[in-house]
């Protein structure tokens, strides 16, 4: 085997999240952790100060419900003011497709006539999104793989707090870069290529010369992700106990398989969600994507064409919204866009939870 | 299995082992080369398009020359403050409760979930929703509204990190307190939050440098607005919108000032985390432990 032998450590239990404090598991901690609990009920409970406690107490609970209280204040303003939208259009609101009575034209989005549909947008959220996971993903995995297992201690944390100056940069800023230098470059240099190398797929014609459009959108949508996902990777691959990362070198893996059988595999359910975590912010991701995807409510199967997002119309289009019922249907497409979020990010939060709150691969 | 083939096995397994790490290493070349091309651009475009005028003049008419963004960047500071004043004392609230009294309870547990998810909501639906309760019924856009958006934005950031920050210090701290006859919500606010302070403090420059660069929620709260006006009744200019305003414009001159905007944004909230971090750090209790 060409790798040194590791230096022998002694077996660490993964970082728990939560310090083992609470009343029943004080088990964990040393010492006098058992008598701790007693004691402090007994001052807690004496004295004449209860009730200016009971009052702060109420007023800490009041505080803390108000991340309760800001997510239905939300839910209930968006259903309210897209009623008129919901009540036009119903479901077929997310699928429909409209004629031009003139041109026979496709429409989906004509604020003119009054009618109405998400799917251009829906279409663009879920290309950008799945395209800038293309991009992110791997890197993300690749620098998480390499800080955590191969970076030597004296890069490690620069280097971490590098990736991590990314996700420090605001939205706007991304965007300016992006319209200034990424644009100009895709127009001048990656769309070419992709024409000429993938134009036969039907998926890159060379009909759009403003560089704008999905490559450009998801390319900055991955430069903004991948923070997300490689923190979160990192944290969840650390998270996995150096036993299990001894008992694979021992049987004569390579660095790669150790890091494949004793890392990646413990820490998958984690890596899923950190990935979801990322398409989440892909999802919503609004200022940056405006300002590159060039904002038509089209399908195209090109991805060199200009597109739409479902956060990019909002941002575009509501405070020059003509007529209720155009503001209403924004409102709508905002009310999709609130409930996908939310979906998406209760799975990845699970996701990440089940590997770095419990112990789960010492359990064999 | 024959000498042979082992040792092609061997080779192959030492290979893909270095492929996979010169992999990661071209990886993490890729990460870091947008992340030096944005700050470098940053600097060079926005260190030549800076100016005296940039911080002590309006936006000019399309057609003149120069001009600045002085009212955005007090418009910014209004706005933030008021986000702050809002965001943060309800968060540093909602994180005492989940570390002293609910730890380990279901209630506090769906707290910090839904403050986890809250995290991930996408500003643009916080600016609708802002939109529809305080703009509409009023009739006209705000500061006000502006910042009750950026406000609401922190209070799950400020929360956790409290939180996380009050879980680490220690019991006996705690106890000693209430062992002296100090009630327990004076050894809430004087002993327990004091000790985390720092790291409260660090918790708190993170919201507000995150919502310091938002223009999604403001979009439709404080909309923006190229003259002098400090009224939180009216529209603000702040200066993410006034960069993005001038970015998507076809004017060269404007666009010189969306980059020196982009650089004051970032040197701003960098100074005023530092400058935070600098007061704080003298004469408080340094972190238990």
């Amino acid at each position: 085997m060409k790798e040194p032998v590791p230096e022998i450590r002694i077996a660490q239990p993964p970082i728990q999240r939560e310090p083992a404090l609470t009343a029943d598991s004080t088990a964990g901690r040393a010492g006098a952790g058992e008598s701790v609990s007693p004691i402090r009920q007994y001052l807690l409970s004496r004295g004449s100060s209860t009730m200016a406690d009971r009052i702060f107490r109420y007023l800490m609970v009041l505080c803390a419900l108000s991340t309760f209280a800001i997510v239905l204040l939300i839910l209930w303003q968006l259903v309210l003011r897209s009623e008129l939208s919901w009540h036009k259009f119903g479901f077929s609101f997310f699928y429909d497709v409209f004629r031009d009575p003139d041109t026979h034209a496709t429409l989906y989005w004509d604020p003119v006539n009054a009618r109405f549909s998400a799917l251009p947008f829906i279409y663009g959220t879920l290309v950008s999104s799945i395209l800038s996971l293309l991009i992110a993903v791997p890197l993300g995995l690749g620098l998480a793989i390499f800080l955590t297992e191969m970076c030597p201690g004296v890069l490690r944390g620069p280097l971490a707090f590098l990736t991590e100056l990314l996700a420090a940069i605001p939205s706007i800023i991304y965007g300016l870069w992006a319209v200034f230098v990424l644009v100009p470059l895709v127009r001048e240099y990656v769309n070419p290529v992709l024409v000429r190398v993938l134009g036969w797929t039907g998926f890159f014609s060379d009909d759009n010369p403003t560089g704008l459009g999905f490559v450009s959108a998801g390319v900055i949508l991955a430069i903004m992700i991948l923070p997300i996902i490689s923190s979160l990777t990192r944290e969840v691959m650390s998270a996995v106990p150096h036993s299990q990362r001894e008992a694979v070198l021992a049987l004569g893996a390579t660095r790669w398989e150790m890091i494949r059988m004793g890392v990646l595999r413990n820490a998958r359910i984690g890596i899923v969600g950190a990935v979801i975590l990322g398409l989440g912010r892909a999802l919503g991701e609004t200022m940056a994507v405006t300002m590159v995807i060039g904002n038509t409510p089209e399908i195209h199967r090109s991805l060199l064409s200009n597109g739409a997002t479902m956060a990019s119309v909002i941002a575009n289009e509501f405070t020059e919204a003509v007529g209720e019922i155009h503001l209403s249907a924004l409102i709508e497409i905002a009310l999709a866009l609130f409930i996908v979020t939310i979906i998406v990010n209760i799975i990845a939060q699970l996701l990440v939870w089940a590997v770095t709150r419990g112990t789960p691969s010492q359990a064999h | 299995m024959n000498q042979q083939a082992f040792k092609s096995r061997s080779e192959l397994r030492a290979w893909t082992d270095n492929a996979v790490t010169a992999l990661s290493i071209l990886a993490t070349v890729v990460v870091i080369i947008p992340l030096l091309a944005i700050f470098g651009y940053l600097i060079y475009k926005g260190a030549s398009s800076l100016n005296l005028a940039f911080f002590t003049q309006i936006p000019k008419p399309v057609g003149e020359s120069g001009g600045g963004m002085a009212n955005a960047i007090v418009g910014s500071a209004i706005l933030l403050l008021e986000a702050s004043a809002i965001g943060i004392p309800i968060g540093i609230g909602g994180g005492v409760f989940l570390a002293e009294f609910g730890r380990g309870t279901k209630l506090a547990n769906a707290i910090r979930f839904t403050a986890d998810v809250l995290n991930g909501v996408p500003s643009i639906v916080m600016g609708i929703a802002i939109y529809s309760l305080i703009v509409v019924p009023q009739h006209h856009f705000s500061g006000f509204a502006g910042g009750v958006a950026l406000g609401i934005m922190m209070i799950p950031t400020v929360s956790r990190t409290t939180e996380e920050m009050l879980l680490m210090v220690p019991h006996a701290v705690r106890e000693a307190a209430l062992g002296l006859g100090v009630p327990n919500w004076r050894s809430v606010l004087s002993i327990t939050l004091k000790t985390a302070s720092p790291g409260i403090i660090t918790g708190c420059m993170l919201a507000f440098a995150r919502v310091a660069g938002e223009t999604a929620p403001l979009l439709f709260t404080a909309l923006g607005n190229s003259f002098w006006s400090t009224s939180l009744n009216q529209p603000m200019a702040a200066l993410p919108l006034q960069i993005f305003v001038f970015a998507i414009s076809p004017y060269d001159d404007w666009h010189r000032l969306a980059w020196a905007g982009a650089l004051v944004l970032i040197l701003l909230i960098t100074l005023a985390v530092s400058l935070v971090r600098y007061v704080t750090s003298r004469g408080v209790l340094k972190g238990a432990s």
